[in-house]
């Protein structure tokens, strides 16, 4: 069968020239939306991480407001939900999960991996995160640091800022977004060198 | 209006029982007390928009439960922080609807 050919297909060509026919949207916006998609990448998220590593200033700036902390690195986040920065600790580990669907930070990480939306992943981070991260991550939450886990279930978007790993003193922020990982940034896994 | 650090329940209410709905309460809180952090704005009525109907804007609360309190065997002090919109929470000490 030719993909092309599809009734989906034919739905998807037919809506979007209403939508051009009716002035409602212009190619150019669907085109520029397919290429910030596209270049949506854990990229973006990693250079934030990086910036708020280096520079406490900017760090107070991203939780307090992570849309516009990612506009000021030159994220495009116009027409994306609001975005929302936890800050893992050494007290608190935060793991982010979307139980009624698969909402993700998209603009800064791209698209989920394909687990974030099974059914497992969603049941098992809720009702016993430290058991999933250990056995399918190997990623161990020591008995005194706090799980918290982020159920997201409405109109914001959630981010970790992760722990800066030990053994990157001096390092800059190129160097430091390169070891940043997106399982990091919804804390499934913790950055380290 | 809730404000952070009120102790709030989260209705024990299961529309979904009586007909399509859209809800983004979790079935996991429904019943529970939790903990205000923080309100996070005001956003349309899901319930409504979903089906394209006139959608008031509500506000969303950041609200904290300990695990302890939803499963017997989690972590007593690990926590959960979850989106429910003002209308889904009652304060505590009102009687249940």
């Amino acid at each position: 069968m030719n993909i092309l050919e599809t009734d989906s297909e034919r739905l998807l060509t037919a809506v979007r020239s209403l939508l051009e026919r009716k002035g409602i949207i212009s190619t150019a916006e669907v085109m520029e939306r397919m290429a910030s998609t596209d270049a949506a990448s854990s990229g973006q998220g990693a250079r934030m991480v990086a910036k708020a590593w280096v520079d406490p200033a900017y760090r107070v700036r991203m939780l307090e407001d992570g849309t516009k902390a990612a506009e000021e690195l030159g994220i495009v986040m116009r027409g994306m939900p609001p975005l929302g920065v936890l800050e893992s600790t050494p007290e608190v580990h935060n793991l982010v999960v979307c139980t009624l669907c698969s909402c993700y930070p998209r603009a800064v990480l791209g698209y989920p991996p394909f687990w974030y939306k099974s059914a497992s992943f969603r049941a098992r981070a809720v009702r016993d995160p430290r058991e999933l991260l250990a056995s399918e991550w190997k990623t161990v939450v020591p008995d005194d640091v706090k799980v918290r886990v982020v159920d997201s279930t409405a109109d914001y978007r959630w981010m970790v800022l992760p722990v800066r790993p030990a053994g990157t003193d001096g390092w800059d922020e190129e160097r430091l977004a390169g070891i940043v990982r997106e399982g990091d940034m919804i804390g499934v896994t913790v950055p380290a060198v | 209006m809730f404000l952070a650090g009120e102790t709030v329940r989260v209705k024990d209410q299961w529309p979904e029982a009586t007909g399509p709905v859209h809800i983004r309460t979790p079935w996991y809180v429904r019943g529970l007390e939790g903990e205000v952090v923080r309100c996070l704005g005001e956003f349309s009525n899901p319930e409504d928009l979903a089906f394209a109907r006139p959608a008031e804007k509500r506000p969303l609360y950041h609200v904290r439960f300990l695990k302890g309190a939803i499963w017997s065997e989690a972590k007593p002090d690990d926590e959960l922080l979850i989106e429910i919109f003002g209308h889904w929470l009652e304060p505590v000490g009102q009687e249940r609807p």
